[in-house]
């Protein structure tokens, strides 16, 4: 338990994608088994506990602390599982520190009478950073900054192996993944990934260039589609077992009952979900959005916000791997598979006929079925490409629709995490909105903290520094008014009535697109310019 | 203790310009300029320029001569740890806090009656002064600046420990411990060196004179250089630096830095992330809860003053075990580590 706490803690304070990395490679290679697929397991969102709940551990700290000193803390420290984790009286002479294996395999046999008894001499034993990560382990939510694709990657640097090689056998191996380790060792072969329901590494676009690549591509070579805005997304149906992932390989079943209810068919569709009111009607991606990262499903909202599975691609169909044939064939199994389904919830990307990119050019100037804001531009795929994990090279392209731009006013700037620690890098801005007496004041309108190179990073940490009006912990206010200030381009993909922000409207991926040095303050945009662009 | 005729009011009480001993006519660590003051240790806080007359520890007066320069204040008077001097008629004597290198409680005695004013304070041992002596008296004066039962220090040989574990599984990039200048930097040297570290440590330019200053009073801190150079010679090196500079400009010298900060503080997460730290290391030169309850359950005094901190949960703590407690509300007190990061600290260094 104590490396496991270890880990925790250095992950919880760490930004850096490669350093977290590290961490979790340097754990897998350290620890033993069965402790360190337990880890795995974790990491990767495998692992819940119904039989532990906070009112449990609310219980026992009330027992053993003073009511008043306790409020006085949970004031002080925020977080309830934090302050119970530091509160927690040591008692002298406890058990020795318990095994992370010992932890689960106890919860995991453990009767709902025997679990609290469990965790208050699990919190005697060990220490603080150890009773946080025990806390963190049963009440689910490791909320410590590292996804189920992320700890992939650091098995999979572990073992040398690509993150596909591990995402293929993932949902073929059970915790604490005895055999996957052993391949990864390098003590036996690849384990099977012949199991029903399993995910399948899926093939990835590059971003098209205009000026490179058009010139270079035959346009009879490739089919055209539009690139729905949605979410990426694997609907597995398999000898009974029925399952939804996103891209990156997690498994998003729960969120989507009213999707798994459709999945009637033996085969695996790659597609896009989106809410369909009506069966053929996307909806905007905000729909979806309010869908996503739900931990309760709320009946209501299904019901409102139905979604649905528009089909791009066909990897497996009747038991048979599909992967290993053209996009032409696929294409056509694809068409026929999704007839037979007959369900009004899942429906064919059709593909765009054109003979010339200028063809092409002018249909992604003018957006599908009159909705701008439910395609993200178009797919290009050549008609011979086999279906291949990762993102190689010339074979899928996306081609998105040009960003919407809008020139706002630097208002605050907050000092970045990791590298990025003695750069105030990201950026909060605002456009002009006229007040009840008639003035023209800022109002916030998003925050970015990319888009820039990073010798313009240190032009605008400077111009940050050498302007700052006020200062919040970490953030600073800059000059911002109508004679003096910094004028940001900021490019985003859509944008959306927001009442959690003040100005009512909030972006979609901005980032900074350009710094106008050039350009005066009072001239930046108006709020009334942004909601004209409301999706 | 008998108890005396004299009021501890009468000897020693609160003022708008600090704790004030009447009868002796002098200040305890005042944050305005008096005439006399006695003054606990050299933390800026606690020890200002600009006094008439100062009476500390040989170690104090060193080091407020190092800050402010020798002409800090108008006389001084050196009182080494067990000595007592009359100050008005009142028996001043010091005796070792634990908290930095010649820090000091001040025990006054005068009719019968005894006030021990602890300053800061911690229990623990610590390499680079002496350790805290417990004295009996009719009050004892606590500061709580950890004054919540969430705050108990884990040993410092755990925290060295991170810190080299983390030395070794990132050697490409540079460890940048924010330290503050006076006692915290010379302690986590000094502890890195009992860890078996000898290699050579990089520090900034504001710790260069107080290093030398401990080395002068028997601190070995080993090998030390400035920390000056190119990119590439830092990667997998300690650097200690005051805790402003490790989020300033100043820290772009090094590669890909692994932020860490010592301070108690460190304990809380919410802490960790405004900070922007990346390795919080829990070290901390005062008393924790447990060392804060523990010293109050051990001299049992007859009253409790509390200077500054979580009085409230300390008062609460004395209550619930029968002792007389008060807060002082002494305002100007902060602790060291809390300071906002400063803007933009001289470079250079």
């Amino acid at each position: 338990m104590r490396a496991f706490a270890t880990l925790l803690d250095r992950l919880s304070s760490t930004a850096s994608r490669n350093a977290k990395l590290v961490l979790i490679r340097d754990h897998l290679a350290d620890q033993p088994d069965p402790d360190r697929g337990w880890a795995l397991a974790s990491l990767t969102g495998a692992l819940s506990f119904k039989t532990a709940k906070p009112a449990m551990i609310r219980a026992a700290v009330e027992s053993r602390v003073d009511a008043q000193l306790f409020r006085l803390s949970r004031d002080y420290v925020g977080d309830m599982a934090e302050t119970v984790a530091l509160i927690w009286p040591a008692r002298h002479g406890a058990n020795r520190e318990p095994e992370l294996s010992e932890v689960i395999d106890a919860l995991n046999t453990a009767k709902r009478g025997e679990v609290q008894g469990l965790l208050e001499g699990w919190l005697d034993a060990l220490d603080a950073d150890g009773r946080w990560a025990l806390l963190k382990l049963v009440t689910g939510g490791l909320r410590v900054g590292v996804s189920a694709r992320l700890a992939w990657q650091a098995a999979a640097d572990y073992g040398g192996v690509t993150v596909a090689d591990i995402q293929e056998v993932w949902h073929a191996q059970e915790p604490p993944y005895a055999d996957l380790f052993a391949w990864l060792d390098g003590k036996a072969e690849r384990p099977s990934a012949d199991a029903h329901g399993r995910f399948r590494p899926v093939m990835l676009a590059h971003p098209l260039d205009e000026d490179v690549d058009l010139k270079k591509l035959d346009p009879f070579a490739y089919a055209a589609e539009w690139k729905w805005d949605g979410i990426r997304v694997q609907a597995v149906s398999e000898g009974g077992v029925r399952r939804l992932y996103s891209r990156a390989g997690e498994d998003i079943s729960n969120a989507f009952p009213d999707v798994l209810d459709q999945l009637t068919y033996e085969g695996v569709i790659d597609g896009e979900l989106l809410v369909m009111r009506e069966a053929g009607q996307a909806a905007a991606f905000g729909d979806l959005q309010q869908r996503l990262n739900r931990k309760v499903v709320d009946p209501k909202l299904i019901a409102a916000s139905p979604a649905a599975i528009r089909a791009y691609d066909l990897l497996a169909a009747d038991g048979e791997d599909l992967r290993g044939l053209a996009f032409t064939e696929r294409r056509a199994r694809l068409e026929a598979f999704v007839a037979a389904t007959g369900s009004p919830r899942i429906d064919l990307s059709p593909l765009q006929p054109f003979d010339s990119w200028e063809d092409l050019a002018k249909l992604r100037a003018d957006p599908p079925e009159g909705e701008p804001a439910i395609a993200e531009g178009l797919m290009l795929k050549r008609l011979d490409s086999v279906y291949q994990a990762g993102r190689p090279k010339g074979l899928w392209f996306k081609w998105k629709r040009d960003p919407h731009l809008v020139d706002a006013v630097l208002m605050y700037a907050q000092r970045g995490s990791g590298k990025r620690s003695s750069f105030y890098s990201d950026f909060t801005f605002g456009v002009w909105v006229e007040d009840a007496t008639g003035a023209h004041v800022l109002t916030p309108v998003g925050k970015a903290y990319f888009g820039f190179t990073d010798e313009e990073l240190k032009q605008l940490d400077k111009f940050v520094r050498d302007h700052t009006t006020d200062r919040f912990g970490p953030v600073r206010a800059v000059r911002a008014d109508r004679e003096f200030g910094l004028v940001l381009e900021v490019a985003f993909e859509g944008l959306q009535r927001s009442k959690r922000h003040k100005s009512g409207v909030a972006m979609r991926f901005p980032r900074i697109s350009r710094i106008r040095w050039d350009k005066p303050s009072k001239e930046a945009d108006e709020l009334a310019t942004l909601e004209a662009m409301l999706d | 203790m008998t108890r005396s005729a004299l009021k501890p009011e009468a000897l020693l009480r609160p003022t708008p310009k600090g704790l004030w001993c009447e009868p002796g006519d002098f200040y305890i660590d005042p944050p305005w300029p008096v005439d006399r003051a006695v003054i606990t240790h050299g933390h800026a806080d606690h020890a200002r320029a600009g006094h008439g007359s100062v009476l500390a520890t040989p170690e104090t007066l060193a080091i407020m001569a190092e800050r402010y320069g020798q002409d800090f204040a108008g006389h001084t008077q050196a009182v080494a740890y067990g000595e007592t001097a009359s100050v008005g008629g009142v028996d001043v004597g010091l005796v070792p806090a634990g908290h930095v290198l010649g820090s000091a409680q001040a025990v006054l005695t005068h009719r019968g009656l005894r006030i021990v004013a602890s300053g800061d304070y911690k229990r623990r041992r610590d390499p680079t002064c002496a350790r805290f002596e417990p004295v009996r008296g009719d009050v004892f004066i606590t500061e709580a600046t950890f004054g919540l039962p969430v705050f108990r220090h884990p040993p410092d040989a755990q925290e060295i420990g991170r810190l080299l574990a983390s030395v070794r599984q990132f050697p490409e990039r540079a460890h940048l411990v924010g330290a503050y200048a006076l006692g915290k930097a010379q302690r986590v040297i000094r502890l890195v060196r009992e860890a078996g570290y000898d290699e050579t440590i990089y520090v900034h330019g504001a710790l260069e004179r107080l290093n030398r200053l401990y080395e002068r009073f028997g601190v070995a801190l080993g090998p030390l250089a400035p920390a000056t150079g190119s990119k590439a010679d830092f990667a997998g090196k300690i650097i200690v630096a005051p805790p402003s500079a490790i989020a300033d400009r100043w820290s772009r010298r090094f590669p890909d830095p692994v932020t860490a900060f010592a301070s108690g503080w460190m304990r809380v997460r919410a802490r960790v992330r405004q900070r922007g730290v990346e390795l919080p290391l829990i070290l901390s030169d005062h008393a924790d809860w447990d060392e804060l309850t523990d010293t109050l359950t051990e001299l049992s005094p007859g009253e409790v003053w509390i200077t500054h901190g979580r009085d409230d949960a300390l008062c609460r703590w004395a209550e619930l075990n029968g002792l007389k407690a008060r807060a002082l509300h002494l305002v100007g007190y902060e602790d060291e580590d809390d300071e906002e990061i400063a803007a933009d600290p001289a470079e250079g260094g």
